[in-house]
């Protein structure tokens, strides 16, 4: 909403605050002030001239040489315009102007000819183009021809003006009008607000010996006014009204239109304007759509109704959308010689429904959608009959046509004042209680102590006791609430073990050396299942905003790669991610499971401190590591087993087994996915992080430290290629009885020495008796059995 | 003898003397003292003597012995000596070159700051609730006196999966789960979550952000007490000397609604671009709990009040950071990452 101050001036003493003094008021109060706009632009030097004479240019065809009368002299000004002529009065930057935008005017010459100033179009005063009535919007602005020549432009066409820009919240539907934010500014002032006087003369015909109305839908529609004006003239609005309806952001059109703007703007209430004789009826029927029937509104959009929609009829056909937009078959037009004036109570639901359908926002649906005030919308109608007769030489039929079934009721609302207090947490007087609400002009009396109020149905949104504490919370002064804590029991807060074990998680992540990133819930069709753990039904949007965020992940890696690749783009060519988050697969109910998961990605280098000659690439085993640490960390046994996933390298992948559930997958990509996505050598890993967490852990009882050493032996095994080192350990360790206490490989070799197929893998087994010092003897019968065994399974012992 | 024994010792001492290397010096303790050396060679000729020579003699040669032995062995302290600083310096290391990485990772800024705001709220004594993304309308909407239709929900534009269940367009719906499973007990919670809307992505638009949300709800909670947790709150995360100011505003789950700003912690309040010259950000909204919210998840409103607040993560990191750019939030730019690293602290 913006509000122009001098408009406001005419309802309202704003005290000769400063502009911007004013709006921190308001915005204080409750109102959110979002700009101060000064309409002049900090403009100096602008007067009005009357062009005495106008010829081509001789050297120029799109010039005119303009012979300007500006109060003080007569002088010669160089004008580009196509509409410029002899007789116009017009907008004249002298020279030394300062124009908005910077611009300072000069003397010049222009092809040889001498210019002493501009003639001015309204988008070189600083009007948004697409505000600047349609008649002069690609030259000057043309002025009456009772402009007074060499006078201030500035000063008498109202530029001399700034513009509070409102942010509404939606529930302030009520300082959608100029009377809306007088009411406001009053309560904040403590003054007065000043209603439109109305009077005007009218016709000794009736509005009703020339039309019918039937309101087929009093539900949707319990209040309609229709007045009838004939005899009017269509044409251009005076000056100070084309210029309060710029200020307030609407472009003027011809004096029918701006009046109906006009008041939509000071009531507001939306108003429409039919051309009588295009109605051809002398009926206005109000009823719902038949489905299926045809519109064109006047954006010439030609568009099909649905039988939930309001209609308004001329009795046969339709010739405006309810509350949303008129029909083109009965838009008035310079020919219009008489005009139905509609003020109306559309219900909000129906118009809100109505406009979605139709994806039309107007002003008035806009107002319509929040609810107007019931008591306004016979006002607006007198109010436009009143402008018409006078700025458009109108005869105003007597009376008007009404239905009207609506409640104008106030709504009483009852609070105590110690309720308020206690709410709030501070004392405020009761005579003072009373003051805000006599500013707010809520009709307020006492009653056994209570505050019985009746509220005005310009504010709507005031229902509940609660909404009069905020009444008068914001008007006594936020500033004024002391800042306490809650008095009651202290509770201890805290996280859950599994929120905690969350955070132990990211902290081992990152010691390990691994950034945190966070990506979009939102993917395309074809990553949604990628590197799943367990694919789901996929779950799409009802309306995505694009193909790339259509459906929910099921995996984080898709987007994680997304973002390693961002990087290695950009050459920066090892990185370590990880990221926590949840995947949504399809649940039991309409809501769906969603798993917190971790994922990992890692590429490039994963040791580099090349000076020392240390330099090692990420492989599969650095993300193990990473995996048992955290299983160790979080006292979860892991193991892994082979697997295979599509997008995964088939030899180089192993699942996460958690209590015999898979719970994660460990791999290197497939080179082809690694290809695709851009990707040197990168490993992947993704866990489902919700079953880690909410593995509930043993309590920590310590084990006592050795007192006595523990003996190693060392064994190197020739193996076949394809026995894993985890199955020889297995036999091991089921052999080595209850003194053998670790197992673990240290050597790896399956290069050129070794017999084609075979690998040498060596073993290094701990002895330990907590007993005793163990005898070599005792050992060696111990490992004489881990021997045997090894030879049985067909491992050659390597001398 | 005599003669011969001090001409071995002056030539064992001069030969001591000039050995520079802990093996020259060995070669002369061999020479000298050694089982062949002439020293024990003349211990060995003692018999030759007559016998009342001998005590003699025998003395003066252990004396000689001594002497070299001490003078080779006080020479062999300071070789010794010589031998390792010479071992030190030749070890010398240039310690100007890099040291050996440490693998650092470190959390996402976001996390950074909602972890933050946990805390000092688990401070004063609040858990953390969180509930599902994907939500159904009625725990999004409706118990929060959003019902069908109503005009608020033109602010949130949602991302929608059936007619009823959506991407949570804020995390006030474990407000409601959480008011719902506590049946009208007492609650202090804090509810950090990712949340969505249908927004295009921009500088300062993302269809996916964060949110934390806070309630309290208790038999007589004032909205004084909404005052002084929020000023709390701003110190601890802004600094001690910054002032709070509400503002009056609107949200259809409380009433009174509040904005809350905070005096800019760049300028301190004379006004920069960081507050856009106004001395004050505007950092969340609050308000007391609306009693429909109340009674709607079965407590009663006339005995239990509460008070609310919401923030974006985004935002705060945002400023207390100077990150222009909502995007490089999500967009996981290593260079950016990494430079949350080091504490404030």
């Amino acid at each position: 909403m913006l509000v122009s101050i001098n408009w406001l001036k005419d309802y309202v003493n704003t005290q000769q605050l400063p502009p911007a003094e004013l709006g921190e008021k308001i915005t204080r109060s409750g109102i959110e002030v979002d700009a101060v706009i000064d309409r002049s632009h900090g403009m100096t030097n602008v007067v009005v001239g009357y062009v005495e004479s106008c010829v081509k240019h001789p050297e120029a065809d799109k010039l005119s040489i303009c012979q300007v009368d500006v109060g003080e002299e007569t002088t010669q000004i160089i004008c580009g315009a196509p509409n410029i002529a002899e007789g116009q009065k017009v907008i004249v930057a002298r020279p030394g102007a300062k124009l908005p935008g910077g611009m300072k005017i000069k003397k010049a010459k222009l092809r040889g000819e001498e210019s002493n100033g501009m003639i001015c179009s309204l988008q070189e005063l600083g009007i948004e183009g697409k505000l600047v009535p349609k008649a002069y919007a690609e030259g000057i602005y043309v002025l009456p021809a009772d402009s007074e020549t060499g006078s201030d432009v500035i000063a008498n066409f109202n530029l001399d003006d700034t513009v509070l820009e409102l942010g509404l919240t939606p529930n302030r539907a009520d300082a959608m009008s100029m009377l809306g934010v007088a009411y406001e500014v009053g309560a904040i002032l403590s003054e007065e607000v000043k209603l439109p006087e109305i009077s005007y003369q009218e016709s000794a015909d009736t509005a009703a010996s020339m039309l019918t109305l039937t309101v087929d839908a009093p539900e949707a529609n319990p209040l309609y006014v229709a007045k009838v004006i004939r005899n009017i003239k269509v044409q251009e609005s005076p000056m100070w009204l084309q210029q309060r309806l710029m200020a307030a952001g609407v472009r003027p059109h011809n004096n029918v239109v701006d009046v109906t703007n006009y008041v939509l703007m000071e009531y507001g209430q939306p108003l429409h304007a039919f051309d009588y004789d295009l109605l051809g009826t002398g009926n206005i029927t109000v009823r719902h759509a038949k489905e299926g029937e045809m519109i064109t509104t006047l954006d010439d959009a030609e568009r099909k109704l649905s039988a939930h929609q309001l209609v308004i009829t001329n009795g046969k056909k339709p010739v405006a959308i309810a509350g949303v937009m008129g029909g083109a078959n009965s838009e008035v037009s310079d020919a219009t010689t008489t005009v139905v004036i509609e003020s109306a109570y559309f219900e909000s639901g129906s118009v809100r429904q109505t406009s979605k359908d139709h994806g039309l926002r107007s002003d008035a649906s806009s107002r319509f959608e929040k609810g107007v005030d019931p008591n306004r919308v016979i006002p607006a109608a007198e109010r436009a009959a009143q402008l018409l007769s006078e700025l458009a030489g109108g005869e105003v039929l007597s009376g008007s046509v009404v239905f009207d079934k609506v409640s104008k009721d106030e709504k009483i609302v009852k609070v105590s004042p110690d309720f308020i207090n206690s709410r709030l947490g501070m004392k405020i007087a009761f005579e003072e209680m009373l003051d805000i609400l006599n500013r707010l002009k809520f009709t307020t009396e006492a009653v056994n102590g209570q505050l019985v109020i009746s509220v005005p149905t310009r504010r709507q949104d005031i229902q509940i006791p609660e909404d009069i504490i905020e009444e008068i919370a914001r008007l006594h002064g936020y500033d004024e609430i002391p800042a306490t804590l809650p008095e009651a029991e202290t509770t201890p807060g805290g996280l859950t073990p599994y929120q905690a074990k969350r955070r132990i998680v990211r902290n081992f992540l990152e010691g390990a050396g691994l950034l945190q990133a966070t990506t979009y819930s939102l993917t395309s069709e074809k990553s949604a299942k990628q590197f799943a753990l367990e694919k789901t039904e996929t779950t799409r949007l009802l309306m995505p905003m694009s193909e790339e965020r259509s459906i929910l992940r099921q995996s984080l890696l898709p987007h994680l790669l997304e973002s390693v690749t961002y990087n290695t783009a950009r050459r920066i060519d090892s990185v370590a991610l990880y990221e926590t988050g949840a995947v949504f697969l399809k649940g039991n109910d309409e809501l769906l499971n969603e798993q917190e998961h971790l994922a990992v990605a890692i590429t490039g280098l994963w040791l580099d401190n090349s000076w020392q000659g240390e330099k090692k690439p990420v492989d599969f085993f650095v993300l193990k590591g990473i995996v048992e640490g955290l299983g160790a960390k979080l006292g979860a046994e892991l193991t892994f087993e082979r697997g295979q996933m599509d997008d995964l390298h088939p030899g180089r992948t192993a699942f996460v087994v958690l209590g015999g559930q898979r719970i994660g997958v460990i791999g290197q990509l497939h080179p082809s996915e690694q290809k695709a996505r851009d990707l040197k050598t990168t490993v992947v890993m993704e866990l489902n992080l919700a079953a880690l967490l909410n593995l509930e852990t043993e309590s920590l009882v310590y084990t006592q430290v050795p007192r006595y050493p523990s003996m190693s032996r060392d064994v190197a095994l020739v193996l076949s290629k394809f026995v894993e080192a985890a199955t020889i350990e297995n036999v091991i360790r089921s052999a080595g009885g209850k003194l053998l206490k670790d197992v673990r490989v240290f050597d790896l070799y399956e290069g050129d020495k070794m017999e084609e197929g075979k690998k040498s893998v060596a073993f290094s087994l701990t002895y330990f008796d907590p007993e005793k010092t163990l005898t070599d003897e005792e050992v060696t019968k111990a490992h004489d059995k881990v021997l045997a065994a090894l030879t049985e399974v067909g491992a050659e012992l390597r001398s | 003898m005599e003669a011969q024994l001090q001409e071995l010792k002056t030539q064992a001492l001069e030969k001591i003397a000039s050995a520079s290397t802990v093996k020259e010096l060995n070669d002369v303790r061999v020479a000298y003292l050694g089982k062949k050396g002439p020293i024990t060679d003349l211990l060995k000729g003692m018999g030759k003597l007559p016998a009342e020579e001998r005590p003699k003699m025998g003395a003066l040669v252990n004396v000689v012995r001594e002497q070299v032995t001490s003078q080779l062995e006080g020479r062999m302290v300071l070789l010794e000596e010589e031998a390792i600083n010479a071992k030190l310096q030749s070890e010398t290391i240039d310690i100007t070159l890099p040291g050996r990485p440490v693998k650092t990772g470190n959390s996402h800024p976001l996390t950074r700051v909602v972890e933050e705001i946990e805390d000092l709220f688990i401070s004063m004594g609040y858990e953390v609730a969180e509930g599902p993304e994907v939500e159904k309308d009625y725990y999004n909407f409706e118990a929060l006196n959003l019902p069908k239709g109503h005009p608020a929900r033109d602010m949130q534009d949602s991302f929608y999966i059936t007619e009823d269940v959506l991407l949570r367009t804020h995390t006030s719906p474990v407000q409601a789960r959480t008011m719902e499973a506590k049946g009208g007990e007492p609650i202090k919670i804090i509810c950090p979550g990712k949340v969505y809307r249908r927004d295009s992505d921009d500088a300062t638009h993302s269809h996916q952000f964060t949110q934390i949300e806070g309630l309290v709800i208790g038999e007589d909670i004032r909205m004084s007490d909404l005052k002084g947790t929020l000023s709390v709150f701003a110190k601890k995360m802004f600094g001690d000397d910054r002032e709070i100011r509400l503002r009056p505003s609107f949200f259809p789950f409380t009433e009174p609604s509040v904005e809350m700003d905070i005096s800019c912690f760049k300028c301190g309040g004379s006004g920069c671009n960081v507050c856009k010259k106004t001395g004050w950000i505007e950092i969340l909204g609050a308000g007391m709990v609306h009693p429909n919210v109340l009674e709607m998840a079965g407590y009663d409103s006339k005995r239990l009040t509460g008070f609310a607040f919401g923030m974006g993560p985004e935002r705060i990191a945002m400023l207390k950071y100077g990150v222009e750019d909502i995007r490089h939030f999500y967009t996981n730019d290593v260079r950016f990452l990494s430079q949350f690293q080091r504490t404030e602290l």
